[in-house]
């Protein structure tokens, strides 16, 4: 239960509170793999302990350099990015920012992302021989994103074809005990099959969605603006998709879902529940507004109030 | 928020953006900008060109739509800026050369005040601007238009030398600095890279640099770099 402070009206007691297998978010705001490193930058702006949850920045098996050139570019209501999962690695995460999530008082979720099969399932399970080792005192969730290219199926990603990713999903969920949800690429061929197979091969969640494949031409040049031809697009121009897209895996599967998608207000927030989201998540609005989930819960609670909800549970999955 | 004093046009495409407020900052970090709502949706890095006595102000060049929205700016409009970030040029001591080229005079300005007796390199490609600021701080001050303003300064003079401008500028600077070295000068060679950016503050790694011990941020680490530590690819 949050207590809202006297100069609130009505002072009201609200419950933003949820589960996901057994993990319990004080409140449904997320922040977005990518967009919020591993939560340190934004703690000097704000008590990121206010959050719900942060899913760190997405990790592979071995350290990764990331992409050459151009790595963002604006769009309208919305960003490319290009980085190329540039990351540590999950050793060297685990090393030596999992002492930091140690003291943090909010979900702590590892996005986790591979290239080949064997690296996925080699890095779910040093996740699952740390937080066994810790007693899981740094890691609450591993968010597996299949969105990456497989590089035995020539560079195509895994979360495409519901049939690539079955596997995986599969060999992951035996590679760990911790809660799994499993981040959907928009540009999977049916993302509510997508999500169904999860539900099948025992993820305790799905996240959704990705950035969608897109490009941008630099006239001038005669060439993509990216090395890597393609980018993916976030921001509030994908909003109307995501939240499209989160209504219908809501009403194919039981598990809960993880929303995401140019959330950049309350109410887009608000949305995203009616369409039955369990939680959400929020990336570019960082970007936006450096103190994005300071203000968003401050709006939530205001709209709450305002239309009378006491619990997110009354309107979870109404439309 | 701070208060827009005033947005002066200097040369063709090139303001001088003055903002009031106690605003605070080290030599060569930066702010984020943005004179908008919600859209554009990513605010714009913009170096210190001077700060202290109530204000700070940018030198900025209009190449795209959030820069066309600063110029629009007139006197008493809000803006709002978050920072400063970034990691800048060292506080150093001896024999200091700044050299900027075009809109890269930007962060130099505040430099020649907090290392007065300093040389001033600024070089243009057409219509120079904003050279007389940099009198009263500087020793000696050499303005070029239409040349190479590198090929004025013997690096072998200086103990560092701080660098700003567009891309081939700072690779020149760096491969001058090599040859410096080799030759037994023990010249430092600072870069101000100039990068896209959206979180400003490190954590989305949209303006990584390439540099010899990893990849590095601009925003964070930088923008600020030893020049014998950045590996350009092009």
């Amino acid at each position: 239960m949050i207590r809202i402070g006297d100069s609130s009206p009505g002072n009201t007691e609200l419950d933003l509170t949820t589960r996901i297998a057994g993990v319990t978010f004080k409140n449904p705001v997320v922040m977005a793999s990518g967009t919020f490193g591993f939560g340190k930058e934004y703690a000097r702006y704000y008590d990121v302990n206010e959050l719900g949850g942060i899913s760190g920045k997405g990790l592979t098996l071995h350290p990764k350099a990331g992409n050459q050139g151009t790595r963002v570019y604006e769009t309208a209501s919305g960003m490319l990015n290009s980085v190329g999962l540039e990351n540590p690695g999950v050793a060297a995460f685990l090393d030596k920012e999992c002492a930091y999530w140690e003291t943090l008082d909010t979900v702590r979720i590892v996005n986790l992302g591979g290239n080949t099969f064997e690296d996925y399932v080699a890095g779910a399970e040093l996740i699952q021989k740390d937080a066994d080792a810790r007693g899981r005192k740094a890691v609450d969730m591993i968010e597996l994103n299949i969105s990456c290219p497989n590089v035995k199926e020539g560079g195509i990603a895994f979360g495409i074809r519901t049939c690539d990713a079955r596997e995986l999903v599969r060999a992951v969920r035996r590679a760990t005990k911790l809660p799994l949800s499993v981040k959907l690429s928009p540009n999977a061929e049916d993302i509510a099959d997508m999500a169904l197979m999860c539900q099948e091969e025992g993820a305790d969640a799905v996240s959704l969605i990705n950035t969608i494949s897109g490009m941008k031409i630099d006239v001038r040049r005669r060439r993509s603006v990216f090395n890597n031809l393609y980018a993916g697009l976030s921001g509030p121009a994908i909003k109307p998709i995501a939240l499209r897209m989160v209504h219908q895996v809501a009403k194919r599967v039981e598990i809960p879902i993880i929303g995401m998608g140019g959330i950049s207000s309350a109410t887009d927030i608000i949305e995203f529940i009616m369409a039955g989201a369990a939680v959400v998540q929020v990336g570019t609005y960082n970007f936006m507004n450096m103190r994005a989930g300071h203000d968003l819960l401050r709006d939530l609670r205001q709209f709450m109030i305002e239309e009378n909800i006491a619990s997110l549970d009354e309107i979870r999955g109404i439309v | 928020m701070g208060t827009v004093i005033s947005n002066e046009r200097l040369a063709d495409n090139v303001y001088h953006l003055r903002v009031s407020g106690d605003y605070g900052g080290e030599m060569g970090q930066f702010y984020m900008l943005r004179a908008w709502g919600a859209y554009p949706v990513l605010s714009r890095p913009l170096s210190i060109h001077q700060v202290g006595d109530g204000e700070i102000d940018f030198l900025y060049h209009v190449v795209g739509e959030g820069t066309e929205l600063f110029a629009q700016l007139t006197p008493g409009d809000s803006i709002q800026l978050e920072g400063p970030f970034g990691s800048g040029f060292p506080a150093v001591t001896g024999r200091v050369a700044l050299v900027g080229g075009g809109i890269g005079i930007a962060p130099l300005l505040y430099c020649s005040r907090e290392l007065p007796g300093c040389d001033v390199y600024l070089g243009f490609s057409r219509e120079p601007f904003r050279t007389e600021a940099f009198r009263p701080y500087a020793a000696k001050l050499s303005v070029d238009v239409g040349g190479l303003i590198l090929d004025s300064v013997d690096f072998a003079e200086y103990d560092h030398i701080f660098v700003c401008g567009p891309h081939p500028m700072l690779k020149a600077a760096q491969l001058k600095g090599i040859a410096a070295a080799t030759s037994g000068s023990s010249v430092n060679v600072y870069l101000s890279l100039e990068n896209r950016m959206a979180c400003g503050i490190g954590a989305c790694l949209v303006c990584s640099v390439s540099c010899k011990d990893g990849q590095r941020k601009a925003c964070a680490d930088g923008p600020v770099f030893l020049a014998e530590e950045v590996i350009f690819h092009d």
